[in-house]
């Protein structure tokens, strides 16, 4: 079972998820600005599962971006964004 | 908390700035971003034993990751096409001067790293070389002799990521 971490903020009307690495620029720049504007939101970082948690976080994001990069942006359980788009975090802050 | 000591991000940082500016590479002028990415690839190095891109999935055999370890086999072909590498630790001279932002690129390796088929590429075939010559995977780089070297003088990948190219 994947355990995600959440991360509080004042705007909750989108459900944000994240599926990061710890080493990753781009997936630190997205975390920092949706802290920055205060959007709230879930995350898991993959390279730092444990187990059979790695493979399984791999699927999960295979199951929404074939090519498996990060970060994979998951909001309100059917939208996928790709990389560190930050027009459409600012949009986000900003419904 | 990482477990890679500042010191030691500056180090390697300041090697990797130096060997960028002699090969004619240029790096991220986000001092800050770029010391995080050495961090990523310390942190990498720490836990898998090799300099795995920062910002791709490393699936912890060697073997199976030497076209994403730092150097990337992708970095040229990025680049030249949108100046800057994925992870954007090299970028193009325009970026490195500030004129241009870097942006967060699509990953153009295939998913779980290139096919075997795909590691010979099709040989070009010369009668009579006294030396075989080898190709850098990283930068192109050629040269004709028994063996690669153990490390590429351009761009300093090591010899396993070097093919054979006539």
């Amino acid at each position: 079972m994947l355990e995600p971490k959440h991360v509080e903020g004042i705007h909750n009307k989108h459900k944000v998820f994240l599926y990061t690495l710890t080493t990753c620029g781009w997936c630190r720049k997205t975390k920092a600005l949706l802290q920055e504007l205060g959007v709230a939101y879930d995350y898991v970082d993959v390279d730092d599962q444990e187990g059979g948690n790695k493979e399984l976080a791999k699927q999960e994001v295979l199951k929404w971006n074939p090519a498996c990069s990060f970060p994979t942006i998951i909001l309100d359980d059917k939208e996928c964004v790709v990389g560190f788009s930050e027009i459409r975090i600012r949009k986000l802050a900003a419904e | 908390m990482s477990r890679i000591a500042d010191e030691r991000v500056a180090e390697v940082w300041a090697r990797l700035v130096l060997e960028a500016q002699e090969a004619g590479y240029f790096v991220n002028p986000d001092d800050a971003f770029a010391r995080d990415l050495v961090r990523g690839l310390l942190e990498n190095e720490a836990r898998y034993g090799y300099r795995a891109c920062p910002c791709r999935l490393a699936s912890g055999e060697r073997g199976r990751d030497l076209d994403l370890v730092c150097p990337c086999d992708y970095r040229d072909a990025d680049l030249d096409e949108y100046g800057t590498c994925y992870c954007a630790l090299y970028v193009s001279p325009e970026i490195s001067r500030g004129e241009k932002t870097a942006t967060s690129i699509p990953d153009r390796r295939r998913v779980g790293g290139p096919p075997a088929s795909a590691e010979e590429m099709e040989r070009v075939h010369v009668a009579g070389l006294t030396f075989p010559v080898w190709r850098c995977k990283v930068c192109g780089y050629l040269c004709a002799r028994p063996q690669p070297p153990l490390v590429c003088p351009v761009c300093k990948a090591g010899k396993e990521r070097f093919e054979r190219f006539m």
